[in-house]
């Protein structure tokens, strides 16, 4: 008997230890000591993704045409140099369509033509990133961003989301009302799913994501247990974006008190209204532009969250300044340029 | 029971683990041995560094006072006093007392002829704060991870290094100490009110037999443990808190670096329905 309980035992530690991480670890202080506030990470996740390197040198700028000057139709980089342009294309292509090449916007026989719809969701793209490299320093610093760093090599970024399919649920039987389904986006627990589809798809939808009271007596406070959900489920998408804990921003004693929080977290507060700003100034109005199997089932373009760039890193490609190399990114020279002058939705097609 | 109706039988010479009859006295009704004095000393000199270590803080409110351990970058070497090596020395004090007190009760078990429960349960709990502010410390590469020694920072300590793993009570060991207490008090409760209600009868009844005591039992839950029962489940609930709540925190981090609801996917991702 004893033997036998022996052997269940040893024969069991393995499985046991299967789900762990036996890995080494690495730790990072993030608070003052005593504190609790630490990062600890299995060490091989903080290897650094690889960045692709420039198309080639880029030439100086001799104030030379424009690209405006030589090409028909250029509406978002029109005032870049020829050489930085075609610098840009090469790059571009590389970073969003490496396999389909420069047709995957383009038509060989007539580079200028707006017909295929990627090209008209491209040139807002630009006009997106210019947006966040000009308006949004305080999120992503100098770093800045450039297509590479959500496409990564992808037509479409891997970690993008579309607004939930309306219900579908005649009784609350099987209805789990958008939670209690362990998703990595919630970190597996049962918060509410779609807390990034509540919080993230405008600029001015963050409205009531502060759920805490202020006060030692919360009598101003009528937010429900429910309500709060949502803003838990969003901070542990953050959370699951960057690869980081809750003390990585907050010192738990008091989530929402901003004299006790790590400065990083304002940093997260700029990005959350950036994410927002851009879903709703630069995905969401290229609704009608896009073909239906780009859309998801409630008929909205893929959308952008934390993850989109982060992609489990703190600072997207490990904080490597790629978009240094590519000046026209910053440029916000053409903010209002038409997307599409010449065309209507109805117009376009698909590349083949 | 008074003190002195077994005092014939505790103060009697010899059991000493070492030194003889060198340090074998009594103060009062009190056995010292050599791990008294060596607990009375380090005790001292721990409590003692604690006052100067506050005095060197920033408040005397003894809510806020907190003797922090170092920053990471000192790894597993000595701090200066005043960034962490006062919670250095000061760890080092509490263990020596703590375990000389555990090896004072192994040696007036001696000197009783009875088991070792009391010590070893004891020990159970040194080795719960052992685990905390040695073993994993050593295991995550550096004494920062211990915990301050404060009343309010500790709890700050306890609550930020919980929510590094998201969710503390999905951490499979965690729930098991929790239960193990909670199911200990619970039988404390059962306990306690049991003896109270036998040996407090109504004016006019006698004090019932523990045979009363195993029927009420029987009647409420169809099973009684019994009187010496009762205190061997006792003692398994309580030395299985302590132990569980070791194995929880030891886990977090060496083991485990994700939030806690997440190592459950082992089970959803089972080849039975997944």
């Amino acid at each position: 008997m004893k033997k036998l309980a022996t052997i269940a035992l040893a024969g069991s530690l393995p499985l046991v230890m299967a789900a762990c991480e036996v890995a080494p670890k690495t730790s990072e202080q993030t608070g003052y000591r005593g504190t609790g506030g630490n990062q600890i990470y299995v060490s091989d996740e903080l290897d650094m993704p690889d960045v692709p390197a420039p198309p080639y040198e880029l030439p100086e700028d001799t104030g030379g045409p424009r690209a405006s000057e030589v090409y028909e139709n250029v509406q978002v980089l029109g005032d870049v140099s020829v050489d930085e342009f075609n610098y840009l294309m090469a790059a571009i292509t590389e970073w969003v369509s490496p396999d389909e090449g420069c047709n995957y916007c383009h038509n060989p026989a007539n580079m200028a033509s707006d017909e295929i719809y990627t090209k008209i969701v491209a040139r807002r793209m630009i006009q997106m990133n210019q947006n966040i490299n000009q308006e949004y320093g305080d999120h992503v610093g100098q770093v800045g961003v450039t297509c590479y760093t959500c496409h990564a090599g992808n037509n479409i970024p891997e970690n993008v989301w579309t607004l939930p399919e309306d219900g579908g649920h005649p009784s609350i039987a099987g209805d789990l009302n958008g939670q209690n389904n362990p998703v990595i986006g919630t970190g597996y627990s049962s918060l509410p799913e779609h807390a990034v589809a509540q919080y993230l798809l405008n600029g001015d939808s963050l409205d009531g994501i502060r759920v805490q009271s202020n006060d030692m007596h919360p009598t101003d406070n009528d937010t429900t247990t429910m309500d709060t959900e949502a803003t838990y489920s969003l901070m542990v998408h953050m959370s699951q974006a960057l690869g980081v804990n809750c003390t990585y921003c907050h010192n738990t004693q008091s989530f929402g008190d901003w004299s006790i929080s790590g400065p990083v977290r304002s940093t997260a507060w700029y990005g959350l209204q950036m994410v927002g700003n851009s879903n709703e100034e630069y995905v969401t109005p290229l609704t009608e532009w896009f073909p239906g199997n780009r859309l998801g089932p409630a008929g909205d373009p893929y959308k952008i969250n934390c993850t989109t760039c982060h992609q489990g890193l703190r600072q997207p490609l490990g904080g490597y300044p790629m978009a240094q190399d590519y000046p026209a990114l910053w440029n916000y020279s053409a903010p209002n340029a038409p997307i599409a002058p010449n065309m209507r939705p109805d117009q376009v097609r698909s590349p083949e | 029971m008074a003190l002195l109706s077994f005092e014939r039988k505790y103060r009697v010479r010899g059991g000493t683990l070492i030194g003889g009859d060198m340090f074998d006295f009594w103060v009062g009704p009190f056995y010292v041995g050599l791990f008294g004095v060596i607990t009375a000393l380090f005790a001292t000199l721990g409590t003692m560094l604690i006052f100067y270590a506050a005095s060197q803080g920033p408040t005397w409110n003894p809510w806020l006072i907190s003797i922090a351990p170092p920053d990471l970058s000192y790894g597993l070497m000595m701090a200066p006093l005043k960034e962490g090596g006062f919670w250095q020395i000061i760890t080092v004090c509490a263990l020596i007392s703590f375990v000389s007190w555990a090896l004072r009760e192994v040696e007036i078990c001696r000197k009783l002829g009875m088991g070792y429960h009391v010590p070893v349960a004891f020990g159970v709990a040194i080795l719960a704060y052992f685990t905390l502010v040695v073993v994993r410390p050593v295991l995550m590469g550096g004494w920062h991870f211990g915990f301050p020694y404060g009343i309010f920072s500790h709890l700050d300590w306890v609550s930020n290094t919980g929510y590094q793993y998201l969710h503390f009570h999905y951490n499979p060991a965690h729930m098991l100490a929790v239960t193990f207490f909670f199911t200990t008090t619970l039988a404390l409760a059962l306990h306690g009110a049991l003896v109270l209600s036998a040996t407090n009868p109504a004016a006019g009844e006698e004090v019932k037999t523990p045979e009363y005591e195993d029927t009420f039992f029987r009647d409420l839950i169809g099973y009684s443990v019994g009187t010496l029962g009762i205190h061997r489940v006792g003692l398994l609930l309580a030395l299985n808190a302590g132990f569980w709540s070791a194995v929880c925190i030891v886990i977090s981090g060496p083991l485990w670096t994700k939030g806690w609801p997440e190592w459950w996917t082992w089970w959803l991702n089972l080849p039975i329905w997944s």
